[in-house]
């Protein structure tokens, strides 16, 4: 059976592909990400423990490591943000279990430690900030960037309460806050990647002389 | 190709010049590969400071609690077995502790911070094997101590070895503080090293 | 300095070291013309020590049963393990780009026409061998991209028209493929199993080989001695102490004549490394970022781009042909584009080696076969819409016209330029 499913997967390969390269969504907005911005990581990640952790998990990224990046004191996170577990260097696993998840929204909620980097931020912003009612969805909502998910508006209660400015600047940090969690080394690689090249610019200046020096014995 | 006129000694520096910063491009290359092999940050978290409850401790009695793969032993004693153990001194190879076995803090006669509780790591300096915890008497033991199964090492109450015994050194305390009265956390000096 | 010459003369009375380092070193003489061409042979020897060491260290953290955590583990919890493994990732793709130059020069000079034969062949096999370790690399990191590239690869497989044999018919044909399948797999769906055979092969089966035909591509290449932009053998010229007028030692002017060449090379491979791990989804894909899932497709399954030009022909291929399936057909050009590579030597019929002395016809050829093979390489990274199958179709036609009547026909339409006696260019 899987072997005939796969036969088939290939075979109708480029007509998914032709139909997966259908454009992009119109809906998909730049996401204001800024991983320097240490005040919008600080929000987006107490949003995100806050809204998003109850369903989802950010298994890979560890509380302490989110502490000492985001310039948070241990003891805080542990208080208000870590609901789980007792350590600081515990990974941000969440409290649901997978079946459940799939008994209430269709899907296990996946966990979402690399989805900026598996969509992308911009995706991640526009999709938080394009939930509008749909009667027909069971739970009263649909996206525009992600038509008919399973995932309910957790946050419609927020969105009503706050100027629409104000929402979009809360769910622009949730987008950078998961940025960062996608990578967190992401500022630590181009730091070091300067210096590279800077060493790698300057060996080339004696190697380069060697070259020719002794290239003048060749005529 | 000729070899007329070469300037060796600009050559010989700008080979030397190259192999040095190259060198030290190498030794910086190697960092990242030498540095992966220390402890995870899984490793440090599974090895992360563990915090044991001791107000439910009675006299005599011990807790076992595993720390980096290692039984950590917290043992109450009363005041008349941290006193006798003065009387030991002659029978012992380390009885004043010289041997860097423990943290200064816990360098006096009873190898503890507070005379009351004993914490050690259960681990026999001989050849790794966890010593019986004997409260009482024994044969072996007159004043009770810890009895090494596997090849017969023997240490007092406050873990120090015994002369004519396989075991070198004295028995291992962890480094370890007082968050509390109540509360002792072993693997971390943050909270109180002092009685 | 007595006892260490002492030594160096002990061992090499009982090892050819000296001789080794004059034959391979001191005294390889090499022509003096080389060019920016030849920098590639070097370099595909720096990223595969590249590839060896980064590769050896990730063995240390990964672990195949579970493969898309312990990648995750090696980002995040190992200390450095982001670098090493965005080198070794990084790597892979700059070795078929420095591979691939460096196979581009040998078309450009004729560097496979005799009597270099072996070393060209040699030089295939390498390439071979690392499209397989590129591929047995990807499944590691169990991302969804992963996940069904080896379902798509693994099912072609299943896709070899057995029954091209006289004594097989279509249903034999059809039970060896599915039976041959679920041994690749060692399971009835890609699993584990997969995965830890993957690993092996890629960690020390692969490598074993690829490290040997490396050491007899160039024992090959010394034997014979190399080719250069002019196409002179510069062998036919020597000096009286039996020295080729044209040729310098290797060491030490080539030597340093490739290390500020490599020194450039990983100024490039850091910007990458560094700066754009990911390559925009053409290094690491964005579906990888998924673990693997057997329900759910990833929207666009595209392979790397170093497969690209082969992947491209495969889709390519969508007619039914003298009763065989279009499938088959799509293996047989993906196949055979392979193939056609390792008979280059004897399709190439033109009298004249270098690019600089063929004709105008020879030139416009190998043009737009580079163009060709780039096309199809992209192509085979985008979505399949209707003009880029068009496009697909007559790219794969041209790559086997191009090995089939260019090369061994050009010459007959063109006046080739004189070949010099001796090498041109000092530098």
């Amino acid at each position: 059976m899987r072997k005939l499913v796969a036969v088939m997967l290939f075979s109708c390969l480029p007509v998914m592909s032709f139909a997966a390269g259908g454009g992009n969504n119109e809906y998909v907005v730049d996401a204001p990400v800024n991983l320097q911005d240490k005040v919008s990581l600080q929000n987006g990640a107490k949003l995100f423990v806050n809204y998003c952790m109850g369903c989802h998990s950010m298994e890979y990224l560890r509380y302490g490591r989110m502490a000492e990046d985001l310039g948070i004191p241990d003891d805080l996170v542990l208080e208000n943000l870590n609901f789980t577990s007792d350590k600081i260097g515990d990974p941000m696993e969440n409290g649901m279990a997978e079946e459940d998840g799939k008994q209430w929204f269709g899907v296990t909620p996946p966990d979402l430690t690399l989805a900026a980097r598996h969509r992308s931020a911009d995706w991640v912003y526009s999709y938080l900030i394009s939930f509008y009612e749909d009667e027909e969805r069971p739970f009263g909502y649909n996206n525009h960037v992600f038509p008919n998910v399973g995932m309910p508006h957790v946050m419609a209660g927020m969105q009503q309460e706050l100027s629409e400015e104000e929402f979009k600047s809360n769910m622009g940090d949730i987008a950078n806050f998961m940025t960062y969690a996608a990578e967190p080394m992401a500022p630590t690689r181009e730091r070091i990647g300067v210096y590279v090249l800077v060493f790698l610019g300057i060996l080339l200046i004696p190697a380069y002389l060697l070259k020719k020096e002794y290239w003048k014995d060749v005529h | 190709m000729s070899n007329d006129g070469v300037n060796t000694s600009r050559r010989t520096f700008l080979i030397g010049l190259t192999s040095a910063v190259g060198a030290a491009g190498a030794l910086g290359a190697a960092v990242p590969f030498v540095k992966s092999w220390q402890p995870s940050a899984k490793a440090e978290n599974a090895g992360a400071p563990v915090q044991v409850d001791i107000s439910k401790l009675e006299m005599g009695q011990r807790v076992v609690q595993e720390w980096r793969g290692q039984p950590v032993w917290v043992i109450r004693r009363s005041e008349e077995t941290v006193s006798a153990l003065d009387a030991l001194n002659d029978q012992l190879k380390d009885p004043q502790s010289e041997q860097d076995q423990q943290p200064a803090y816990a360098s006096s006669l009873w190898r503890s911070i507070k005379k009351e509780y004993l914490i050690l790591i259960g681990i026999c300096t001989h050849l790794g094997c966890s010593p019986l915890y004997e409260e009482e008497p024994t044969v072996e033991l007159k004043e009770g101590g810890f009895f090494c199964p596997c090849h017969g090492s023997k240490f007092d109450l406050a873990g120090r070895v015994y002369q004519g015994v396989p075991a070198p050194t004295n028995m291992v305390v962890p480094p370890h503080s007082y968050l509390s009265e109540s509360v002792v956390i072993v693997g971390s000096e943050e909270g109180e090293t002092k009685a | 300095m007595r006892m260490v010459n002492g030594l160096i003369d002990w061992v090499d009375a009982r090892l050819p070291v000296v001789n080794s380092y004059k034959k391979h070193m001191s005294e390889y003489y090499a022509p003096k013309n080389f060019n920016f061409w030849y920098y590639f042979g070097v370099l595909s020897m720096v990223v595969l020590v590249n590839q060896l060491l980064t590769g050896i260290w990730l063995t240390m953290f990964y672990s195949p049963s579970q493969g898309f955590e312990s990648v995750e583990f090696i980002m995040r919890d190992v200390q450095w393990g982001w670098l090493i493994r965005y080198m070794h990732a990084v790597g892979a793709s700059a070795f078929f780009a420095v591979v691939y130059l460096h196979m581009f020069r040998g078309l450009l000079y004729g560097s496979y026409k005799p009597p270099r034969e072996l070393v060209w062949i040699f030089g295939m096999l390498i390439y071979v061998a690392l499209m397989a370790e590129g591929f047995l690399g990807y499944v590691l990191p169990w991302g969804n991209m992963s996940y069904w590239g080896a379902q798509v690869i693994i099912s072609l497989a299943g896709a070899i028209p057995f029954d091209i044999l006289p004594f097989i018919d279509a249903k034999d044909a059809k039970e060896i493929g599915d039976a041959l399948t679920t041994w690749v797999r060692g399971d009835y769906l890609l699993s584990t199993a997969t995965v830890n055979k993957f690993f092996a092969l890629h960690v020390v089966a692969i490598p074993l080989v690829l490290v040997a035909l490396v050491f007899l591509h160039i024992l090959a290449l010394h034997e014979v001695g190399s080719n250069n932009p002019d196409g002179v053998e510069i062998k036919q010229n020597k000096d009286e102490n039996g020295i080729p007028r044209d040729g310098i030692p290797f060491h030490p002017y080539y030597t340093v004549k490739d290390l500020p060449g490599v020194i450039i090379f990983l100024i490039i491979f850091a910007v990458v490394v560094f700066f754009f791990p990911t390559g925009g989804g053409y290094l690491i894909e964005k579906p990888n970022f998924v673990p693997a899932d057997p329900l759910k497709t990833p929207d666009h399954i595209a392979p790397v781009w170093y497969y690209g030009p082969y992947y491209a022909m495969l889709r390519a291929t969508t007619i039914d042909w003298f009763g065989m399936s279009s499938k088959a057909w799509g293996l047989i050009a993906m196949g055979g584009g392979i193939v056609v590579l390792f008979l280059l030597p004897w399709l190439d019929r033109h009298p004249v080696k270098s690019i600089r002395y063929k004709g105008w016809l020879s030139k416009l050829l190998l043009l737009v076969f580079a163009a060709d093979f780039v096309m199809l390489g992209y192509l085979g990274t985008q979505p399949a819409s209707g003009l880029a199958k068009t496009l697909a179709q007559i790219g794969t036609v041209y790559y086997f016209a191009f090995f089939f009547i260019g090369l061994p026909l050009a010459h007959r339409f063109e006046k080739a330029k004189p070949v010099p006696e001796r090498v041109t260019g000092g530098h």
